[in-house]
């Protein structure tokens, strides 16, 4: 007989399906962390970290297979387009209050995201953006990703997945960047920041520059999404204008809320519960469309959304005295 | 020497008494420099070039002011920035796609099932989840992520029905209208007439009777107008119903001139979000204008612009709109 809601459970064996999803939360959590230092512990309501992937990711893929830089030359130069966007996005826009704080960022990466779309000759448009000829942008990641490959298979791990080099490099990056944030988060840098957030009156009473504070926390929120968005594009061998939609920013909001707000630490666990309960959707044995399912898979992070705020604002390792959603 | 400070002096009080004169009236500058922009354009395309684009002005900015008059009084009396705003102008397309293609009816049931299925949405929505918080005392951001999390579930419900496919409503869409030289759509036309028929019964309703003034009372302040003995909560369930029916209508009308998918909702959010802003946030005349003027300029940029382009403009405007008057063109400042 069948049960009408089985649940396989072969996913918890199957190394491809941990690989995948283990790849994409360690991308989430590197946005994440970019917004708990904007929305966490500066109070910026940011909705552009989309934006900053798209930008980090295209300038990268554009500087390699455009300039002839090579892959990593293209990295710290596609850094700092990304540091300059967010720096010229929150020159005027960081005075604004948060509710249209939220709509100008928005708007800026919904306008990176149509340029993408709209500038074909230099991004390929909705083509997408590979390779130019026999050159591809990945080639020199694929060397080292081989490279590493081989020394896993010397290591005794008989045939691991093609992605295996990236799933290590992406969390060895995601806990190297949350261990810089708590670590900057104990200087007094740190300590300014969480008083612009809780009282920027105050803060700038004390003759401390709170503007300046905001534009250095969203400079750096961009910087680490250029990182997420080079990973993104690494992960799917090729960029295109849709993986950049707002609904990227809205899951990482949704992984920043279950994690916590004022918890680095928190962002890892929330992206790695959220990413193996929607992708871990793939493994019910509804008998239904793979559009019906990526339905269920949307309701799914719209609820987490909705009944975290609802039930409990400060998420599942927020400290409840720092920093709720409240007022 | 002493003459260039005496010019300079000159000039400044100059400049200072436009600008004063600009404080003043920012419609009539806003009026003003349309109509300098519109000058302008006939002089270098031509009357008819001009005409023609601005009637598909007319339909888009129907769609976004019918969106954007809901979204502005729910921000003004709620603090709730709706994202599922965008949603509800889906949900309405696909009720009316339910009764008009699937049940075969005629679209005028199918825009008022639209309607009123949007308009009890809304309503179920407010006493499920927004009253509940309300009374939790929740914050902007709270109010916020959640509704962002309505409109995910609301469009996966359409998808989880409807699919991803692209769909129509059932419109004469091959038959044109003439006149003065121009081509127009025959559901275009109507689209425009409806559109505009409605906003202006808005308009009026919001500006005559008991209950508009009462919306705008508490979109001004909730606060005062509870100590004035207005009945709160009753005002705001008929807000959410107007809000809900028209943003059916909006959904509906946008599904008659281009096309259904579950995303073209959210797609409408932005540009329905700078109508209300530019209007000035809270203030559903603001919006009305605003939404006309965002959906003329979006297709007149078409004239100058290659088409794709336009709607990156749209959102370009929002945000200069946004950073250099954030009170909106027509708004009158108030502490933000």
């Amino acid at each position: 007989m069948h049960l009408p809601l089985a649940i396989s459970l072969n996913f918890l064996t199957d190394t491809g399906f941990w690989t995948g999803v283990l790849i994409l939360a360690g991308v989430y959590a590197l946005v994440a962390l970019g917004l708990q230092l904007n929305m966490g512990f500066t109070g910026i309501v940011n909705f552009g970290a989309a934006g900053f992937m798209a930008v980090g990711a295209y300038s990268m893929a554009i500087l390699t297979l455009k300039t002839g830089l090579s892959f990593w030359a293209s990295l710290p130069i596609s850094m700092l387009i990304t540091i300059g966007f967010g720096f010229l996005l929150g020159l005027p826009s960081l005075r604004l209050r948060a509710d249209y704080l939220a709509i100008v960022t928005i708007a800026a990466s919904e306008v990176v995201r149509l340029v993408a779309q709209n500038a074909r000759d230099l991004t390929g448009g909705n083509q997408g953006l590979f390779c130019e000829g026999a050159k591809c942008f990945d080639d020199q990641w694929r060397d080292v990703s081989d490279k590493i490959v081989g020394w896993l298979q010397d290591l005794g791990w008989s045939n691991p997945d093609q992605l295996v080099p990236l799933l290590l490099v992406v969390w060895l990056t995601v806990i190297v960047v949350t261990l810089g944030l708590v670590f900057a988060q104990r200087t007094p840098w740190g300590r300014v920041l969480r008083a612009v957030r809780e009282d920027e009156d105050a803060a700038r009473a004390l003759g401390k520059n709170a503007f300046s504070y905001k534009l250095q926390s969203l400079s750096i929120s961009a910087a680490i999404g250029a990182i997420a968005g080079w990973f993104l594009a690494l992960d799917l061998a090729t960029l295109h204008p849709l993986d950049y939609e707002p609904i990227v920013t809205f899951y990482a909001y949704a992984i920043l809320v279950l994690g916590g707000l004022a918890n680095y630490w928190g962002v890892l666990a929330g992206a790695v519960i959220f990413w193996v309960i929607v992708e871990g959707t793939r493994f019910l044995e509804l008998g239904i469309s793979e559009v019906r399912l990526a339905a269920i898979r949307f309701a799914i992070a719209g609820l987490i959304l909705i009944l975290i705020m609802v039930f409990r604002p400060q998420g599942l390792f927020g400290k409840r005295d720092e920093m709720v959603l409240g007022e | 020497m002493e003459a260039g400070a005496l010019a300079s002096g000159h000039e400044r009080t100059l400049t200072e008494r436009i600008v004063s004169a600009i404080r003043g009236r920012p419609a009539l500058v806003a009026v003003v420099v349309l109509a300098v922009i519109v000058l302008v354009m006939v002089a270098a395309k031509g009357l008819h070039d001009v005409a023609q684009t601005g009637l598909n002005g007319l339909s888009l900015g129907a769609v976004y002011a019918l969106g954007a008059v809901g979204l502005t009084l729910v921000y003004g009396i709620l603090r709730l920035v709706n994202f599922a705003q965008g949603d509800f102008l889906t949900f309405g397309a696909y009720m009316a796609y339910l009764v008009n293609v699937t049940w075969g009816l005629p679209l005028v049931l199918g825009i008022a099932v639209g309607m009123a299925m949007t308009a009890l949405l809304a309503v179920s929505l407010e006493l499920i989840i927004w009253r509940p918080m309300r009374a939790k005392r929740a914050g902007v951001m709270q109010l916020l992520l959640i509704s962002i999390g309505l409109a995910f579930v609301i469009r996966a419900f359409v998808q989880y029905i409807w699919s991803t496919d692209i769909r129509s409503l059932d419109v004469n869409v091959t038959a044109t209208v003439h006149f003065f030289g121009l081509t127009i759509g025959r559901t275009q036309l109507i689209v425009i007439v409806i559109g505009f028929v409605v906003l202006i019964a808005t308009g009026l309703m919001l500006r005559l009777t008991l209950l508009g003034k009462r919306m705008r009372a508490l979109s001004d302040d909730i606060e005062l107008a509870e100590t004035a003995g207005i009945d709160t909560s009753r005002v705001i369930l008929y807000t959410w119903i107007f809000a809900g029916a028209l943003a059916g209508l909006a959904g509906v009308l946008s599904g008659a001139v281009t096309s259904l998918d579950p995303v073209f909702g959210f797609q409408l959010l932005l540009p329905i979000f700078a109508a209300v802003v530019l209007g000035g946030i809270g203030d559903p005349f603001g919006a009305l204008a605003g939404g006309i003027v965002l959906g003329l300029v979006i297709e007149w940029s078409t004239l100058f612009i290659a088409a794709q382009w336009k709607v990156t403009i749209g959102f370009a405007a929002l945000i200069i709109a946004l950073i250099i008057r954030p009170q909106g063109i027509f708004g009158k400042a108030r502490a933000l």
